[in-house]
């Protein structure tokens, strides 16, 4: 395969903007990223900073401006029945709360079977046996009996998996899953994570997989990417990532996780403050206000995202971790 | 287990609450739970969701009182009383819910949901509200002047769960039971909430009873682990033992469910078998023994009871680790 072949998604100058009373916000501001076939991108940030938002418009569910192309079709050219074909076919979608996502008065048998009968044209008898399939693939036990649930009978890691499987119905070559495990408990978020991962593999599918944990992400990510009101402030192989976090913020996010293996009773390095508000941005760097480092620069000027070492390792820090006391 | 008033600030004992279900059924949400939180000592409870964690909660809140069982705070029985004798008594433990936004009225402005509980005490007349719920807010780290007269809506989620930490705490409770508060936070916001938690402890010798479904945030914050499971515990341990050798078999495959946040070594795996069985119907003998990879004949026979195996460690297995 050719670079071009492998890529899947290509997303160029990504902003999303809202017309608010105070003006107009961007949640999504100047993205730039790409995915290729069968690999693992993961979003982390916290609540607010856009990552949802990038999903919505990567599936064209909110106006935005820049370019997305999926498999090197223009999506913001297509026609509403050309996204419509694309949605629920190509891209599959998983959000964070399956009781909120899935339909109540359906059983979960005829909303798998849906996209298949919509997408695809499979008759009734055909997608019924491919749900069944498909129930037993995303490891729910006794399919057969299951099929015929409504959702509020279920439990939420079941109906999680009802929800993957709705996703996988039409073979997507990608899937968004929009913080998948945060409704859910430790035990079953550990199966969740595992059966999104197996599924990608065994599918050769894109995996999409937005959280605000890093530990979530550092067993399956082949890329993460970090965000922050809106931008991405670190982006790189899981690997490279994780041993050199350049943006201190990055570390901050990644210290504030509790560990298992932890001292206990550790304090924890919070961080400060909280995301700014999209209406009142900082100049400078975004993070600056929260950052135990900035300095004068931080405040004026915004810093570009920069090539670390290794070519895909990019950051967007004046002072990055490891050339501390070098430069300053 | 024995009341030994003057050591122990609460005591449960034995409680059971059940919940009526259709066809005569019942919902066995607590079956026999006993255990003890001393005076200034955090309590972590662990389990899925479903267990009982917090029927748990609310049975010691009385909303609603358990079906059967005591409950002693502080040497005075909980159980079976109401109406104003307990509205006074709930000054003394309160409770932080999972659910920050939806535990504060939307309507009501935060100072008024934060002077509530003194005003439903009735001791506005012998106190200067205001100024209590101004203190409040500030050992929380919230400004009284800037957040008092705001709505709920105005707030993020960490911020509105420090209103309702510090609503629970302007009666100066002695205990303070906080049920999945930090579940619906992010990391950062998380670490946030756990430090203060931390800071008030130490500065008020307050007692916890903490309810997670995360090992690790339960790992941070407690003296004590209890692990639940199924309306029944499970194991009950010091924090440095449980987690370095956990004794119920249960409690090892919690552990191993935990990510970590490294790509070569993420952790998270889960060894159990199966879903969490009903609690309309649940197992015979050792209610873990579906899902338990060392179950034999013994345990579907015969129910393990909660016993020492060394000083302050409690396992209930026929088999432990």
């Amino acid at each position: 395969m050719s670079g071009a072949d492998r890529l899947l998604l290509d997303i160029r100058n990504l902003t999303v903007a809202i017309p608010g009373r105070h003006g107009v916000i961007r949640p999504v501001d100047k993205v730039t990223l790409s995915m290729e076939r069968g690999k693992t991108l993961a979003i982390v940030g916290e609540s607010g900073s856009g990552k949802s938002m990038l999903c919505r418009a990567i599936l064209g569910l909110v106006p935005s401006q820049g370019e997305i192309l999926f498999q090197s079709h223009h999506t913001g050219k297509m026609s509403t029945g050309a996204l419509d074909r694309l949605r629920g076919r190509e891209i599959g979608v998983v959000l964070q709360d399956p009781l909120s996502s899935l339909n109540p008065v359906m059983t979960i048998a005829s909303q798998i079977m849906e996209p298949m009968r919509y997408h695809l044209g499979i008759g009734k008898r055909d997608s019924r046996e491919k749900a069944l399939e498909l129930l037993g693939s995303v490891g729910i036990p006794h399919p057969s009996e299951r099929m015929d649930c409504y959702p509020h009978q279920l439990s939420g890691g079941l109906r999680q998996r009802v929800a993957i499987a709705i996703a996988l119905a039409c073979n997507p070559q990608l899937l968004i899953a929009d913080e998948p495990t945060t409704a859910l408990d430790v035990t079953i978020q550990a199966e969740i994570i595992g059966l999104l991962s197996r599924l990608q593999r065994e599918r050769n599918m894109a995996l999409l997989l937005v959280s605000h944990d890093l530990g979530v992400v550092a067993g399956i990510a082949d890329d993460v990417a970090v965000m922050y009101a809106g931008q991405i402030v670190e982006l790189g192989p899981a690997g490279s990532l994780f041993e050199r976090m350049q943006m201190r913020y990055t570390r901050a996010l990644f210290d504030a996780i509790p560990g298992i293996d932890d001292p206990p009773h550790r304090k924890l390095p919070d961080i400060p403050g909280q995301p700014p508000d999209f209406n009142a941005l900082p100049p400078g760097c975004r993070i600056a206000p929260r950052c135990a480092t900035a300095g004068e620069i931080c405040r004026q000027e915004s810093p570009p995202l920069r090539v670390d070492n290794d070519d895909r390792h990019r950051f967007a820090c004046w002072f990055p971790c490891e050339q501390e006391g070098a430069s300053r | 287990m024995s009341i030994q008033s003057g050591v122990n600030l609460l005591t449960v004992e034995n409680l059971v609450v059940e919940f009526p279900a259709a066809q005569g059924g019942k919902i066995h949400a607590l079956s026999g739970v006993s255990f003890d939180i001393k005076n200034g000592e955090t309590l972590g409870l662990v389990g899925e969701s479903g267990c009982g964690k917090s029927s748990l909660a609310r049975a010691i809140m009385q909303i609603p009182p358990p079906v059967s069982g005591r409950i002693f705070l502080g040497g005075e029985e909980l159980t079976g009383i109401s109406g104003k004798k307990l509205r006074e008594l709930r000054s003394s433990f309160q409770m932080v819910f999972q659910d920050p936004m939806a535990s504060l009225n939307p309507v009501r402005t935060i100072g008024s949901s934060v002077e509530l509980p003194l005003r439903a005490a009735e001791l506005d007349r012998q106190f200067d509200v205001r100024q209590l719920a101004d203190e409040a807010l500030v050992s929380v780290g919230l400004d009284p002047e800037q957040y008092f007269s705001c709505k709920p809506a105005a707030l993020s989620g960490g911020q509105c769960q420090r209103v309702c930490i510090a609503r629970a705490l302007i009666g100066k409770p002695k205990l303070l039971i906080c049920d999945e508060p930090v579940s619906s936070l992010d990391v950062s916001v998380q670490a946030q909430i756990l430090n203060l938690l931390h800071d008030l402890k130490a500065a008020r010798g307050l007692a916890m009873l903490f309810i997670s479904h995360d090992l690790a945030v339960v790992r941070n914050i407690s003296d004590r682990v209890a692990v639940m499971y199924l309306g029944r515990l499970c194991e009950v341990a010091p924090f440095s033992e449980i987690f370095q050798s956990p004794a119920h078999p249960y409690t090892r495959a919690l552990i191993e469910a935990v990510p970590r946040p490294d790509p070569w070594q993420p952790g998270g795996r889960n060894t159990m078998c199966g879903e969490l069985p009903s609690a309309l119907t649940p197992p015979t003998g050792c209610r873990f023994r579906t899902r338990c990879p060392r179950a034999e004949d013994l345990c579907a026979a015969v129910q393990p009871e909660l016993m020492e195996i060394s000083t302050g460690r409690h396992v209930a297995c026929h088999f432990p680790l």
